[in-house]
């Protein structure tokens, strides 16, 4: 049997929502500045992400027979996981994220939960972006409300989503914009200029309108890089295809956040990850998921260059998947599961993970992976020692009530 | 109803956009207008190249057999990219014809209210063509399972849509076994280690998406028992284990099915097979949160993004007290004073957007002009909801700047390629009625061009909210 002390050395431990080790102490938020101006990207997987597939726990003596012949073996054999730290590993998938954690770039978050506790994706999804611990409590996400707390100067549009509507996490009192490559004509000019006075008398068009212009602007002066090679894709298009479009995303993400006047923030969505069925193993349906990932951050961490230094990316889902494999080889809706934070600002080469274990009895209702860790101290930690976030405006404002939540610290590199 | 609005609500927030001329014919008459289009059978569509969803599976799964036995053999004749290829070659043809027929029928239909209808029940039972073989799918599931049931009852509309194999492939119960069914008994038997069982993706979203809504009284339990009920549920014409029946058709396999009676929200439902998992669909059906869920959405749609509550249960109790009949629920809607105010509360969805220009503007949706492409750059892919809750309904999920800036100059190329054959000046009061106020109509005067005017024209903000 695994025990919780096991994992001291590399995991903080969560005792009420109170997290302490002796290597991550609780700093006081460190403020972002020096010259510094850190960039995040956030992605939201949506469907539910399966944590056990992701980074299977092969050490856990229960791993294998729970997921039967999609269990991930041991590093070192034939399709066998990555290794982290003798007891996690990385989906063979993920290797660019294995070289990342070997470059001390990623930190990886196990057993960890949003405080939704049902099973459904759309709420799950809701709690996960507005922040609180309620589907439909807000109106408004966390991340919108975290740039609104931003220190010092920032620019007119402090985040970007990349896609033609802003998901809820971005939504909210700061100004942002959402930006998608188009194969229409741009707006000739003096059409837009009697636009621009026919939505005088209406706030929201104007406003949209004056964020889009921002956003056409930034990627004008980029030029090509964010022109699409690929054609929007047709219906029923193979499967690579999806890939494809996520390393166009990046490359758009990227060429917003490495300028020094542009937006500090992008976000992008995911999707795909709800695999009920034939969810494959070491190869497989989330195996092609996992290498688009993949294969985006690397784009990414390519197309950012130097500005990477000071770049965390953070990949979140609602919820995780069932601890065994169901009836049609996949997984049903769970709870716990793991999130990503990767980059050249992170303090990575780290699981941090209360591992509560999957013996029968350790699961939650029976089933899933159970939380001991709320994914708000994630949040928290990052948005205060990377954005520079104020405590009281993380513990009030941009998660509510949250007080208790003690943020992760020591998450990024001083 | 305040009166000069009455024209424009009907032909803009109920129907799919006004036509040249409608909104004359329909005078302060716009109640009656939308009650008269409840008469009569809804209208089947037409077109080349709509085949039936049995006759579409039967083909990809023998497709699909092949490939793999292709692949098994390694057989030389079969380049690699074939299997790729050789299943949206055979589906993407389908789906273009769909969705053009849809299109069409949607621009010239006389009834544009039980077009939206048809339209929000496809989307409240969506399934999404980025599941394999749903592009196929999708268009046949509306036509055949959604379609002839809009003035029906909901409990025909429901059972009609969770028993199509569209909805069983897309919500994964074709290959959901009970454990103690005799197929996984005789397995366990043969290998041990291999787990075959219930997928509860069905039951889950049927509870949560389809009927009694995410707070409506069901637990995990209820879920899980759900699923075994609906275990045997299936399609013919599939391989292996799954042999059997007629391909591409719905298929209830006894040999997949749960065994015994099962508790499912407090009711015992005895096993007589499939009669077990259509005895729940029809208590869902009739439950008192079915009735709040349904309202709620449908005052979403068609009042406000914050339906007013009265509303909802008035329109609750429609549904509730008729047993789910769906003409009544439609009438006690267009008895709802709040969706009769002037204000212009719903934003149009990318999809509303070009329905109602091709409408307004008579554009041609014919194969030749490209019927798919609007919706893609617009970001609404015909049935391509990514999830099984459907599209979003709120200002909020589809008013992001990227998006406006599409439709802008989409309109422009509409402008373009229109040239002068279009007056917007005079087109603006036909389309938008009593909605069209003082800035829109001095822009248009002044626009420097014919083109110029229908760009503004469909970029104004009476023509971006219904």
């Amino acid at each position: 049997m695994n025990t919780r002390r096991q994992f001291l050395t590399h995991a903080a431990i969560a005792a009420g929502g109170l997290f302490c080790t002796t290597r991550l102490a609780f700093a006081g938020a460190a403020p972002a500045g020096g010259g510094r101006r850190p960039r995040l990207v956030l992605i939201v997987m949506r469907g539910a992400l399966d944590g056990l597939a992701a980074v299977p726990p092969y050490g856990d003596r229960d791993y294998a027979s729970l997921r039967g012949e999609a269990a991930l073996r041991a590093p070192g054999t034939p399709g066998g996981a990555l290794a982290l730290d003798g007891f996690f590993g990385l989906h063979p998938s993920l290797a660019f994220l294995g070289q990342c954690y070997g470059a001390r770039e990623l930190i990886v978050l196990h057993a960890l939960a949003s405080p939704y506790r049902e099973r459904s994706h759309f709420d799950g999804q809701d709690v996960l972006e507005n922040g609180t611990p309620r589907p439909h409590a807000l109106q408004s996400g966390w991340l919108n409300r975290a740039l609104a707390h931003l220190p010092g100067m920032r620019p007119r549009e402090a985040g970007v989503a990349l896609g033609q509507n802003v998901p809820l996490v971005m939504r909210g009192p700061a100004a942002v914009t959402s930006w998608s490559p188009s194969k229409l004509a741009a707006l000739d000019d003096d059409t837009l200029a009697r636009l621009t006075d026919l939505y005088a008398g209406d706030a929201l068009l104007a406003q949209r309108l004056a964020d889009a212009l921002a956003a056409d602007a930034i990627a004008a002066e980029d030029g090509a890089d964010m022109r699409s090679p690929m054609a929007a894709g047709d219906a029923a298009r193979p499967r690579g295809a999806n890939n494809a479009r996520y390393a166009e995303t990046v490359r758009a993400a990227a060429g917003f956040l490495r300028r020094e006047d542009g937006p500090q923030v992008a976000v992008f969505d995911t999707s795909g990850w709800d695999t009920h069925a034939n969810e494959g193993g070491a190869q497989g349906q989330l195996a092609t998921r996992l290498a688009g990932l993949d294969a985006a951050l690397a784009t990414l961490r390519q197309e950012l260059g130097p500005a990477w230094r000071d770049t965390a990316v953070l990949a979140v889902t609602e919820f995780g998947r069932t601890a065994a494999i169901n009836g049609t080889r996949g997984t049903d809706h769970g709870t716990a599961t793991v999130a990503l934070l990767a980059g050249g600002a992170v303090a990575g080469g780290r699981v941090l993970a209360d591992w509560p274990g999957l013996a029968p009895r350790a699961l939650y209702q029976g089933r899933d992976l159970a939380p001991t860790l709320d994914l708000r101290a994630l949040l928290k930690g990052m948005l205060a020692e990377h954005l520079g976030v104020a405590t009281r405006a993380l513990d009030e404002d941009v998660f509510p009530d949250s007080g208790r939540i003690r943020p992760l610290a020591g998450l990024m590199r001083a | 109803m305040s009166e000069p609005f009455s024209s424009a609500i009907a032909a803009n927030r109920f129907g799919l956009g006004a036509r040249p001329g409608e909104l004359d014919a329909i005078g302060s008459g716009g109640r009656d207008w939308l009650r008269a289009q409840l008469a009569g059978a809804p209208p089947q569509l037409a077109g080349a190249g709509l085949r039936s969803s049995t006759d579409i599976l039967a083909e990809a799964l023998a497709l699909r057999r092949e490939l793999q036995a292709a692949r098994k053999a390694d057989a030389p004749g079969v380049a690699a990219a074939d299997p790729l290829q050789r299943l949206p070659q055979l589906l993407r043809p389908i789906y273009a014809s769909e969705v053009t027929a849809r299109l069409q029928q949607a621009v010239t239909s006389e009834r544009p209210f039980l077009e939206r209808l048809t339209q929000f029940w496809a989307n409240h039972f969506a399934v999404s063509i980025d599941k394999q073989f749903l592009a196929g799918l999708a268009g046949s599931f509306e036509r055949e399972a959604i379609r002839p049931h809009v003035l029906g009852n909901f409990a025909d509309l429901l059972l009609a849509a969770e028993t199509h194999p569209a909805m069983l492939l897309y919500l994964d119960n074709h290959l959901s076994v009970g454990p103690h069914a005799p197929a996984a008994l005789r397995a366990a038997r043969r290998d041990p280690q291999r787990r075959i069982g219930i997928n509860e993706n069905l039951a889950r979203e049927i509870l949560e998406l389809h009927t009694l809504g995410v707070g409506g009284g069901y637990t995990q339990p209820d879920v899980t028992t759900f699923a075994a009920v609906l275990s045997g549920w299936s399609i013919g014409g599939e391989g292996g284990r799954f042999r059997g029946g007629v391909p591409g058709q719905f298929l209830f396999r006894p040999e997949l099915h749960e065994p015994g009676a099962k508790v499912v929200l407090g009711t015992r439902y005895r096993d007589d097979g499939f009669g077990q998992g259509v005895a729940v669909l029809r208590d869902v059906a009739r439950s008192r949160a079915t009735a709040q869920f349904i309202a709620t959405k449908l005052v979403r749609h068609f009042v406000a993004d914050e339906p007013p509550p009265a509303a909802v249960a008035r329109l609750a109790d429609a549904f509730h007290s008729s047993g789910g009949d769906l003409p009544r629920l439609y009438h006690a809607l267009l008895e709802t004073r709040e969706a009769w105010d002037g204000g212009l509360a719903k934003y149009k969805t990318p999809s509303d957007y070009v329905l109602s220009a091709y409408r307004g503007l008579g554009l041609p949706a014919d194969a030749a002009h490209a019927p798919l492409a609007p919706f893609e750059l617009l970001g609404q892919r015909t049935w391509s909801p990514g999830s099984p809750a459907g599209w979003p309904d709120r200002s909020a999920d589809w008013d992001g700047a990227a998006a406006l800036m599409k439709r802008i100059q989409w309109a422009q190329a509409l402008g373009e390629r229109l040239g002068s054959r279009c007056d917007a000046v005079a087109l603006a009061p036909q389309l938008l009625g009593a909605n069209l106020g003082s800035a829109t109509r001095t822009a248009l005067a002044h626009a420097a061009s014919a083109p110029q005017a229908v760009t503004l024209l469909l970029a104004a903000p009476e023509f971006m909210r219904r």
